[in-house]
């Protein structure tokens, strides 16, 4: 499923113009993307929760060379599945 | 920030759509995805990410209070993984 299925659902569904939906779906994932960059969590009931996580600097390994390199500290995103989605899959 | 808060985001910036109407595109955005990982389709969403189903094997667990044994089954977890420009836009030091 990429983003043109999303849109084509919302256009069959809901009666918008393929446009008007497409503009639904980008805004959506754009504010989205806004609000994680701003380190906001973002919580989607009965999808999920994305929550930026900051990582300490530390030391890793290459696995392929097993030489030891710095990894600087950094945010990253994580997302945790809702227990409903979860529930459903098993 | 909840989904009705992105519903009342999208609507400000959309204004020409009822709030009613964002709200509704929203669920069948969200639902159409939710159907997709059940099927155990995989997602991918240009400049996001993507969403994959993953099997877990089954193995011995422990019930942390008690410390019992328990069997855990074989089952499939939702998994995301970041795309490249939103993750260089939550590290934001480039």
């Amino acid at each position: 499923m990429t983003k043109i299925d999303i849109i084509q659902n919302v256009c069959e569904k809901l009666g918008f113009s393929k446009k008007d939906s497409a503009d639904i779906v980008e805004s959506l994932f754009d504010i989205i993307k806004d609000s994680l960059a701003k380190g906001e969590r973002v919580k989607i009931s009965g999808f999920g929760n994305f929550m930026v996580k900051e990582k300490r600097a530390r030391r890793g390994r290459n696995p392929q060379t097993g030489q030891e390199i710095s990894i600087t500290a950094r945010r990253v995103l994580t997302f945790k599945s809702s227990q409903v989605l979860r529930k459903a899959l098993n | 920030m909840t989904k009705n808060d992105l519903i009342k985001r999208l609507q400000e910036e959309l204004k020409t759509y009822s709030l009613k109407d964002v709200n509704y595109a929203v669920e069948i955005i969200f639902d159409s995805m939710t159907d997709a990982i059940k099927r155990g389709e995989r997602i991918e969403l240009r400049g996001f990410g993507s969403f994959v189903v993953r099997e877990r094997k089954p193995r011995m667990g422990r019930n942390p209070k008690s410390g019992a044994e328990v069997k855990l089954q074989e089952r499939k977890v939702p998994f995301f993984k970041t795309g490249k420009e939103l993750r260089l836009m939550v590290d934001n030091k480039k």
